[in-house]
């Protein structure tokens, strides 16, 4: 491919990669992303996205119908699974239940014929760092679901391999134990410096731990990005509504003057917004605001920004914020999260108040 | 709320004691149970347990001759059978007079028909002494001895007072002894001579062709199972009917249409021959020994194989094999150390099931087998409804059914029953 940068930092790549199962439609569409070596980057996306296809052709258990995949500069397509060295956690752990933990970690060091003193070693060692040093000797079937996830990390691990795939790994598990291995996982990829492609439809997970999150929807990636940068700046409404929560209105843009657009709402309405995905006078947009950045205490808006009038519907106490449900602009379903604070306020259901925000919180996107 | 939950016994409602209100109410549902199953247990016990039972009575059983010629047994109680001497007169008066109450009864030929599976010719020997013998009048026609050895010279030979006597008791060992070619005589068992020896052989041959059909099962049915349990709905389900056809076609048909397709003159024979395969004069002979017995029954018993296999492969998931190949292992690595073992209980079960039902078979036997491909079961039928040695077929079944038993316990011992599986 004339395009195809030869980049030494580059680790894994995928070149303009296409995936069809039954010649009709794609599933993966001209897909193109490099990682570099030591990056934890997580396919993120609603099932049937293609994020799963994605791994499994990294993997090696699927072959692209078209484009390149490339380990380390070589391409892999034409490389059995066994031989791609690639660690894989699947998403229901599969250890061989006819195995014990130890033969377990030890299986994929027999197949490479490592002797069996410094098998045994290894085994110990990869037990060890994800504390599990003694359930040697038990059976998959004997372990919890965590203590069985730790497994089955260790054995994707314990042949050395320098890039590991995730699927799903922490779906079975509840959410004390999910939240728990998240960061355990973490603190092992970057302890080892391995390369991690991490698969899962959870936002939270993909944002706590990755260095990038890819968010696949309909066989391409919606935006490839760091968490903050995706959380922050979605660059479509499909990455705005499937990361966190989001506020939706829908406008036409009236002008746009100074990286500054003017967005005439449905209901005749205007505000001020960040263009990002709209260029001219004309177009319709959906205006994307985060819930913890609408702003109703007159004092802490800017001076002459566009505010709109809202209603409060309901108001929710949860802890640590108070959620408050507004009828904006015929929206019933505008959120507005503030923090529990000491001075806060708390809306009273019926109330008539002024909401605001700042003119780059607010991004208008493609319709 | 007053009294002490830790020190007052607990109560029910109705103030009975906890437990045996408890029992009382579990008695209830054990005996709705019970009844539930009855009319089966009942239905078990008279046409399964029943039989059963007195059919391995029969494998000892030897009332006959004490019986019919008590006189004759009682006197030959003080007759030393090895010192090779005639037993005295008081022995032929005892016999003349039981023969007379015997033929008179017409009990005599069942007892010669017994002692005839010992010694051949007592049959005869009894019939034509009984014919005699309801002329004679009590001690009048003494002395006895004479006039038997007259009636037939037999009665002058030791070896059938031998017999008589080595088979007078109620209980013997005697089938037991012939169903594994021995035979009681005055100085203990003994093997029968060379050319009676069969059942040995037989014994061995169901053995060792079982198992091979075990073989030839796991073999054939092991890619067939693997097939359903892999393969998308639809094919999988045209697949298994395949698999049950023999099951709706009855068993007759099967094995004669075996005789169609393996006969010298039948439908692969000639293909041999029109491919040139095989020269018209040198047919292959595959029916009538045990390569038609091999091949008949591995066909009409693969089902059996293949479905305890599916049912267990069906719920390995294929991430097993998928793990296996990330982790490094080859095709036949990934199959041989990760798939295979968890089919094991499987193989097991189907193994266990075919090779119980090959070792009892016995229509297939009897139409492909000829005289070298039957089994001991022919034997127990030949003997049951041709010779109506029923003691000896009896004897027979009892040592076949034994043998499973021990197979059983072994195969428990060695996999452990537990690791059968047939499903789920």
């Amino acid at each position: 491919m004339a395009e195809t940068k030869i980049d030494s930092n580059v680790f894994v790549q995928f070149d303009r990669v296409q995936k069809s199962y039954d010649g009709v439609s794609l599933v993966v569409k001209d897909l193109s992303l490099a990682m570099p070596r030591g990056e934890f980057l997580t396919m993120l996306g609603p099932s049937g996205s293609g994020k799963t296809t994605c791994l499994m052709m990294l993997a090696g258990f699927e072959t692209a119908t078209y484009g390149d995949i490339m380990l380390d500069g070589i391409s892999i397509n034409n490389i059995p699974p066994h031989k791609r060295g690639i660690g894989m956690v699947f998403q229901n752990y599969a250890l061989f239940p006819h195995m014990t933990v130890a033969e377990n970690l030890a299986f994929p060091l027999e197949v490479r014929k490592i002797p069996k003193t410094e098998r045994e070693a290894k085994v110990k060692l990869a037990l060890e760092m994800v504390q599990m040093g003694d359930f040697g000797g038990r059976r998959p079937a004997q372990l919890s679901g965590g203590q069985q996830q730790r497994v089955a990390l260790a054995r994707a691990l314990v042949f050395e391999a320098e890039l590991v795939l995730m699927d799903e790994p922490l779906g079975a598990l509840d959410k004390q134990l999910r939240e728990h291995m998240q960061f355990e996982i973490k603190r092992i990829a970057n302890n080892l410096g391995i390369t991690v492609v991490y698969v899962t439809h959870d936002q939270t997970e993909a944002l706590t731990m990755s260095d990038r999150v890819a968010v696949f929807d309909d066989g391409r990636i919606q935006q490839l990005a760091p968490p903050d940068e995706l959380y922050e700046s979605p660059q479509n409404s499909f990455v705005a509504q499937f990361i966190g929560e989001n506020n939706t209105l829908e406008g036409v843009v009236k002008e746009i003057v100074n990286g500054v657009a003017l967005v005439q709402l449905d209901d005749g309405k205007l505000i001020d917004c960040n263009p990002v995905n709209v260029s001219k006078p004309g177009e319709r947009t959906r205006v994307s605001i985060r819930p913890e950045r609408v702003e109703f205490n007159k004092d802490r808006l800017q001076e002459g920004a566009h505010t709109l009038k809202a209603e409060v519907l309901e108001f929710i106490y949860m802890g640590d914020i108070f959620r408050t449900r507004l009828r904006v602009a015929g929206n019933d379903d505008f959120i507005v999260k503030t923090r529990n604070a000491p001075d806060q306020v708390r809306l009273e259901p019926g109330a008539q108040i002024d909401i605001g925000w700042l003119p780059s919180d607010c991004r208008a996107l493609d319709a | 709320m007053s009294v002490n939950p830790a020190t007052a016994p607990l109560l029910s409602a109705d103030g009975m004691p906890l437990k045996k209100s408890l029992g009382r109410a579990l008695r209830r549902q054990k005996i709705r149970a019970l009844m539930l199953i009855a009319p089966l247990l009942l239905f078990v016990f008279v046409a399964f347990i029943m039989p059963i039972v007195s059919m391995l009575f029969r494998s000892v059983e030897n009332d006959i001759v004490a019986d019919t010629l008590p006189q004759t047994v009682l006197e030959l109680q003080s007759w030393d059978a090895e010192l090779g001497e005639l037993p005295p007169e008081v022995v032929y008066a005892a016999l003349a007079s039981d023969i007379k109450i015997a033929a008179k009864a017409r009990k005599h030929t069942k007892v010669g028909l017994r002692l005839n599976y010992e010694q051949s010719g007592v049959a005869s020997l009894f019939k034509k002494t009984a014919r005699k013998a309801k002329k004679w009048d009590g001690d009048a026609d003494a002395p006895f001895k004479e006039k038997l050895i007259e009636v037939h010279k037999s009665w002058g030979e030791i070896e059938i007072w031998q017999t008589l006597k080595v088979h007078s008791s109620n209980y013997t060992s005697g089938y037991f002894l012939n169903a594994i070619d021995m035979r009681k005589t005055v100085s203990g068992p003994e093997f029968q001579p060379e050319e009676k020896q069969v059942l040995i052989l037989l014994f061995k041959r169901t053995l060792v062709m079982s198992l091979i059909i075990m073989g030839t099962c796991i073999l054939l049915g092991y890619p067939v199972a693997w097939l359903l349990a892999n393969l998308p709905a639809r094919q999988a389900n045209l697949l298994m009917i395949l698999v049950l056809l023999p099951f709706w076609t009855s068993l007759l048909v099967r094995t004669s249409a075996w005789k169609v397709m393996l006969q010298q003159q039948g439908v692969i024979n000639d293909l041999l021959v029109q491919l040139g395969l095989v020269a018209d004069s040198a047919r292959l002979v595959m029916i009538n020994n045990e390569t038609g017995t091999i091949v008949a029954m591995t066909h009409i018993l693969l089902p059996f194989m293949i479905l305890p296999m599916y049912s267990v492969m069906q719920t390995i998931p294929p991430t097993y094999l998928r793990a296996a190949k990330s982790l490094g292992a080859t095709n036949w690595t990934a199959f041989w150390r990760v798939y295979f073992p968890q089919t094991v209980p499987g193989i097991g079960a189907g193994s266990i099931l075919v090779f119980i039902l090959a070792i009892g078979y016995y229509i297939t036997p009897e139409i492909v087998g000829g005289s070298k491909g039957v089994f001991i079961s022919n034997r127990i039928a030949y003997s049951i409804l041709k010779s109506l040695n029923w003691g000896l077929g009896a004897a027979l079944a009892s040592i076949l059914l034994v043998a499973v038993l021990v197979l059983y316990w072994t195969y428990d011992k060695i996999v452990g029953i537990d690791n059968v599986k047939l499903g789920g």
